[in-house]
C-alpha cells in the first residue's frame, strides 16, 4: 500500500465507517469499570515517590537519606548513584550545521546540579503511601543557589549565566524563500506586531501514574499511563538490560494532550522495582504535576507582514524564540513546527524565518497538542487581521483570496498535494453563525472574528514513521485486532474497531481491539502527532484487506468461482444467490492451509532529513485546515470576556466516526479558549507558582458556550478512507479567534496570553472603547 | 499519622466496614481501603469534581471529607448507578449514545453530579445545565457532548414521567 494512496471512500457505500456509533470504550468508562493506570494493585505492593528540587538552579552539595530510612515503612533511599544509566539521551538530528548534533541528556536523578523547581533528586519507596509522605520530608538535600535565567532572550545573551555547559542555544531552524526584502520595499502596506504566548499545562484529570513488577521470566513490566509504549527502550537502557527485557503497557489513558508522550514515571518505577523485585506504584499528585511535568512553550513572536493593495501577501519576515525550559525533551522539534506552520494556511512567496530555542531555569517545555504549530496561529491570523483592517477588507476575503489550494508550496518548499477545503470552512462558519450579536447592557461591546489554520498530521517524514496490526479470526467468526497504539481517550481503538468491521464486516460488537502493549501487540507508534489515525488506521484497514483477500481466496477456490464474483459480507462470503457462513469459510481456510489472520505494516511517506536551514522539502505527510468563529462580550468596566457563539469547521478528509470527529474539535476548541482566556502555569525567576487547580484554571461547562461544530469531508486525507487527521487541528485557531474578537470589540488588539481582564482593559484603553 | 478508626459505610448499597487512619479521606478510604477504584483523584482539593460520590444523596467531592465524617451513612459512586446485571441506568445510556466520555477519567464524578442534578425532575436549559456543572472539570469534551447527554436524558426522564402519568407503560 502506497503511503500517498488517497483510499477514498463513497459515503453511500459505507455501512460501519462513517456512522456515529457509540464508543465500544465508552460503555465501561460510565459504567465506572475502567482500570486507569493507578487503579491496579498487587498483592505485597510498594509505593514510590519523588523527592524534587525545591530551587530553579543550584549545585547539591549534600544529598543524605539516612533519615527517611528510619521512618517505619521505608524500604529504600535511592539517588543517582543507584540507576545504573543515568541518563535520558534526546537525539535530534538536523541541528548539525553550526551549533552541531543535538545530543542532549538529562539525569534520571540529579546528582550535582539541578536546574529547574522540581527536578527529581531522590526516590523513596515505601510500604505505604503514609510512610512515604513522613520519608520524602525528611530526605536531606543541601543546596548551594547558582544563578538563575528565566527568560529566553535573555538566555540567549552575552555574558547569560550557562543553563548547559554547551551553551543556551538548543535549537534553531531558518526558512527563507524569494527575495523578502524586494517583497517589503514593493509592498503598498507593512504590519507588524509582537506576539506572547505563555506556558501552558495540559491538565488532564489524570495525573501521571503507573505500577510496575517483575514477571516470572524476569521481564520488567511497566503498566503506566503513556502516549508511547516504545519508551520500554529508554527503560532497558536507563536499567542497562535488553530492550526484550522491558514490557510497558498503555492502559486506557485519562487524558493525554502530549503530557505523557516524554517518560514521567516509567524510569522511576523501573528503578524502585529492580531494586526492591517487588510490585511498586508511583502517582504523582496535582501538584507535581503542574510542577514539574513539562509545559507548552512560551514562545515570542515577531511578525512583520507585507501586502499589496489588493490584499494579496506578498512576505512574512518572522522571528520566534521558544523556551525550552531547562532539559530539551522534544523542544527542537516543536521549534520545528512552528517554523513550518509559522506563515499559516496562505500563498506566500517570499518568507525569511527565524527562529530559536533557548535553555532557561524555567520547568521543560515539550510536547502539546498543536506542537508548536498552534502558538503561532496567534502571530499569523492577528497579522491578517490587521492587514485587513488596514485595508479596509473584509478578512473572510482577505484569506480566501491568499488560502492555500491544492498544488501551491508551502514557504518550507512543500506542495500540498491534496484537496484543501480552507475557503469552504470560512464560508461555512459564516453561515452557520449568520448575524452579529448584540450588546446585552450598556456598558458592553461585542465583536466577532474568525481565525483558519492548517496543522500537520502524522509525523516529520524524515523520521520513518510505520505501524503495525494483526487482525485475526477466531473460529466462531469474532474478530481479534492486536495493535500496539495508545488510546488516550480520542476512540483510537474504537475507530480501528470501525476500519476493521467495515472491511471485513463483522459486527462491531464481536469485536475486541487489544492495544497499547509493546510485547504483545504489534507497534504502532506514538499516540502523537495526530498520526495514529493515518499511521495504525491504515495498517488495520492494509491487515483487513490481507485477510479479506485470504478467505475469499481459499473460497474461490473451493467453490471454483472467480474471487471478483465474491463479496465478504456480513454474515459470510457472498457469491451470485449463495453465501457461505463466515463459520464455515473459516473452516474452508484451515483445510486449505490459508492463514485466518494478517500482520498489516503501514509505512508512511517518507523523505530527507532535514538541515537547520530548511528549504525545497517535504517535511509531513498532510495538513489538516480549518476556520473557527467566535464572538465575544466585553465588559468595558470590569474586562471580563464572555464568549458568546464559537463555530469551528475542518475539513477532516472522511469522518470515521462523526460524533468522534465532533468531540475532538469541540475539545479542542474549548482547549485553546482556555489558552486565550484563562490558562497560565506563572513562573517567576525560575519558581513555579502554580500550585493546584485552584490557580490553574481551566475552562468549566460555565465558561464555554456550545461549541458547533460543522465537518466538511473532502475525501482527501491520506487516512483509511480518505480521513485526515483531527486531533491537534482545532487547538490553535481559538487563540486568534478570540484575541481579534476581542480587539473588535474594544478596538485595539490584546497581543499576551492569557487574555486577562486586566489586558482587556488595556487593549480598550488603546483601542478607545 | 493518625491511631486507626473503625468506620462503616453502604457503598453502593453492600455494608463495608474497615479499619484504617482516622486522616484518610473518604477518595483514599474508597480507593485505597475498600477497593472502590471509580472514584478519581485528579486534584486533591475539590476542585475538580473527579472524586464525587453521593453521600446520603447529596454530591460531596470525597478527596476533602474524612471518612470517619461521614461514618454509617450511604455512599453512592458511578458504578452503583448501573443495575444489578450491570445495565446502564438511563443516564449513563445518554452518556454512552452522545459519546459524552472520552478519557472517562471525569465521567464517574460528572455522572455523580448530573444524577444529584437531574434528582429533582425539573428541566433544564442547557445554560442551566452548564451553569450546574461548573464543578467538574473535563479537560476531553469541551462539555458539549456531556450538556447533549444531561439534555437528553433529563427529556427521556421527563418523557417517561409524563407517560406514567397517562397510564402509558414505560
Amino acid at each position: 500500500m502506497s503511503a500517498d494512496e488517497i483510499r477514498t471512500s463513497k459515503v453511500e457505500e459505507l455501512r460501519v465507517v462513517h456512522q456515529p456509533l457509540p464508543r465500544h470504550d465508552q460503555a465501561e468508562k460510565i459504567a465506572g469499570t475502567t482500570r486507569y493506570a493507578g487503579d491496579l494493585a498487587f498483592a505485597g505492593m510498594l509505593h514510590a515517590r519523588l523527592v524534587r528540587s525545591q530551587v530553579p538552579s543550584a549545585r547539591l552539595l549534600r544529598r543524605d537519606g539516612s533519615r527517611a530510612l528510619g521512618v517505619p515503612g521505608v524500604v529504600v533511599v535511592l539517588f543517582g548513584e543507584d540507576v545504573p544509566n543515568n541518563e535520558i539521551r534526546v537525539d535530534v538530528p538536523g541541528q548539525t550545521v553550526e551549533v552541531g548534533a543535538l545530543k542532549a541528556t538529562m539525569q534520571v536523578l540529579a546528582t550535582e546540579r539541578v536546574r529547574f523547581h522540581g527536578e527529581p533528586i531522590a526516590l523513596v519507596v515505601a510500604e505505604s503511601e503514609d510512610a512515604l509522605a513522613r520519608a520524602c520530608g525528611l530526605v536531606e538535600v543541601e543546596y548551594e543557589d547558582l544563578p538563575v535565567v528565566s527568560d529566553p532572550e535573555e538566555a540567549l545573551r552575552e555574558g547569560a549565566p550557562a543553563v548547559h555547559d554547551t551553551g543556551n542555544l538548543l535549537a534553531e531552524w531558518n526558512i527563507d524563500v524569494g527575495d523578502v526584502d524586494a517583497a517589503f520595499a514593493a509592498a503598498d502596506v507593512i504590519v507588524e506586531g509582537e506576539y506572547r504566548t505563555q506556558f501552558v499545562d495540559h491538565a488532564y484529570l489524570e495525573p501521571e501514574a503507573g505500577v510496575g513488577w517483575l514477571d516470572d521470566d524476569g521481564v520488567m513490566n511497566l503498566r503506566v499511563a503513556t502516549q508511547v509504549v516504545e519508551h520500554y527502550r529508554d527503560v532497558a537502557r536507563i536499567l542497562g538490560v535488553a530492550d526484550s527485557k522491558v514490557r510497558v503497557i498503555a492502559p486506557y489513558l485519562g487524558g493525554g494532550f502530549g503530557g505523557k508522550e516524554d517518560m514521567t514515571v516509567e524510569p522511576y518505577l523501573a528503578i524502585a522495582v529492580a531494586h526492591t523485585r517487588r510490585p511498586v506504584r508511583m502517582q504523582w499528585t496535582r501538584n507535581e504535576s503542574l510542577l514539574a511535568r513539562a509545559k507548552r512553550h512560551r514562545n515570542v513572536m515577531r511578525y512583520r507582514t507585507a501586502a499589496a493593495a489588493d490584499g494579496t501577501i506578498l512576505a512574512h519576515d518572522v522571528e520566534i524564540v521558544s523556551d525550552a525550559g531547562a532539559y530539551a525533551y522534544l523542544s527542537a522539534l516543536v521549534l520545528l513546527y512552528s517554523s513550518v506552520h509559522a506563515c499559516g494556511p496562505y500563498r506566500v512567496d517570499n518568507a525569511r524565518i527565524r527562529s530559536k530555542a533557548a535553555y532557561t531555569n524555567n520547568p521543560p517545555t515539550s510536547a502539546f497538542r498543536g506542537f508548536g504549530g498552534m502558538q503561532v496561529v496567534l502571530g499569523y491570523e492577528s497579522q491578517i487581521d490587521e492587514l485587513a483592517t488596514r485595508l479596509g477588507v473584509d478578512p473572510g476575503e482577505l484569506r480566501k483570496r491568499n488560502a492555500i489550494r491544492r498544488g501551491d508550496r508551502l514557504p518550507v518548499g512543500q506542495t500540498i498535494e491534496t484537496e484543501v477545503l480552507l475557503a469552504e470552512t470560512i464560508d461555512a462558519v459564516r453561515d452557520r453563525a449568520g448575524d452579529p450579536p448584540r450588546p446585552s447592557g450598556p456598558r458592553k461591546v461585542v465583536g466577532r472574528a474568525i481565525a483558519s489554520n492548517l496543522q500537520s498530521y502524522g509525523r516529520l517524514v524524515w523520521l520513518n514513521d510505520s505501524a503495525a496490526a494483526w487482525v485475526g479470526y477466531q473460529m466462531d467468526g469474532s474478530l481479534t485486532v492486536r495493535c500496539g497504539v495508545p488510546d488516550v481517550g480520542g476512540g483510537q481503538a474504537s475507530s480501528l474497531a470501525q476500519i476493521a468491521s467495515e472491511v471485513l464486516g463483522v459486527d462491531m460488537d464481536r469485536i475486541s481491539v487489544h492495544f497499547g502493549d509493546s510485547a504483545l501487540t504489534p507497534l504502532a507508534g506514538t499516540t502523537t502527532a495526530t498520526r495514529q489515525l493515518l499511521m495504525s488506521g491504515n495498517a488495520v484497514y492494509e491487515a483487513a484487506m490481507l485477510l479479506k483477500d485470504q478467505v475469499l481466496g481459499a473460497i474461490a477456490a473451493e467453490t471454483a468461482q472467480p474471487v471478483e464474483s465474491l463479496l465478504l459480507a456480513p454474515g459470510g462470503v457472498a457469491s451470485a444467490g449463495r453465501t457461505v457462513p463466515l463459520a464455515q469459510a473459516l473452516q474452508v481456510c484451515r483445510r486449505r492451509n490459508v492463514p485466518i489472520e494478517a500482520l498489516g505494516t503501514f509505512f508512511g511517506p517518507k523523505g530527507r532529513e532535514v538541515t537547520r536551514d530548511l528549504s525545497g522539502e517535504r517535511i509531513f505527510p498532510d495538513f489538516t485546515f480549518g476556520t473557527h468563529l467566535a464572538d465575544v462580550e466585553v465588559d468595558l468596566d470590569t474586562g471580563q470576556v464572555r464568549v458568546l457563539r464559537y463555530v469551528a469547521a475542518h475539513d477532516v478528509g472522511r469522518a470515521i466516526n462523526p460524533k468522534s470527529v465532533e468531540g475532538q474539535i469541540a475539545g479542542a476548541a474549548v482547549q485553546g479558549i482556555g489558552q486565550a482566556l484563562l490558562e497560565e502555569i506563572v513562573v517567576e525567576d525560575g519558581v513555579n507558582l502554580t500550585g493546584g487547580f485552584f490557580q490553574y484554571l481551566i475552562p468549566t461547562a460555565a465558561d464555554v458556550p456550545d461549541i458547533e461544530v460543522v465537518v466538511l469531508e473532502s475525501g482527501e486525507g491520506l487516512g483509511p478512507f480518505g480521513a485526515r487527521g483531527v486531533g491537534e487541528p482545532p487547538i490553535g485557531p481559538p487563540l486568534a479567534a478570540i484575541s481579534s474578537a476581542i480587539a473588535a470589540a474594544v478596538g485595539a488588539r490584546p497581543t499576551t496570553l492569557p487574555i486577562t481582564p486586566e489586558r482587556v482593559l488595556d487593549a480598550a484603553a488603546r483601542g478607545g472603547a | 499519622m493518625s491511631a486507626d478508626l473503625t468506620t462503616t459505610l453502604v457503598v453502593n448499597g453492600r455494608t463495608v466496614t474497615r479499619t484504617a487512619g482516622a486522616h484518610l479521606s473518604l477518595l483514599r478510604w474508597l480507593r485505597d481501603v475498600a477497593d472502590v477504584l471509580d472514584p478519581k483523584y485528579a486534584c486533591g482539593e475539590g476542585v475538580c469534581g473527579a472524586c464525587a460520590v453521593l453521600v446520603d444523596g447529596e454530591p460531596v467531592s470525597s478527596c476533602i471529607v474524612l471518612a470517619a465524617q461521614v461514618d454509617g451513612a450511604r455512599v453512592t459512586t458511578a458504578a452503583g448507578l448501573t443495575g444489578p446485571g450491570g445495565e446502564l441506568s438511563p443516564l449513563q445510556r445518554a452518556f454512552h449514545e452522545h459519546h459524552a466520555a472520552q478519557c472517562g477519567f471525569c465521567t464517574p464524578g460528572m455522572l455523580i453530579c448530573a444524577t444529584a442534578m437531574l434528582a429533582d425532575g425539573m428541566t433544564r436549559t442547557r445554560d442551566e445545565i452548564r451553569h450546574e456543572l461548573h464543578g467538574n472539570l473535563c479537560r476531553c469534551t469541551g462539555y458539549q457532548q456531556v450538556v447533549d447527554a444531561i439534555e437528553a436524558a433529563q427529556g427521556a426522564a421527563q418523557g417517561a414521567a409524563q407517560g406514567a402519568a397517562q397510564g402509558i407503560p414505560p
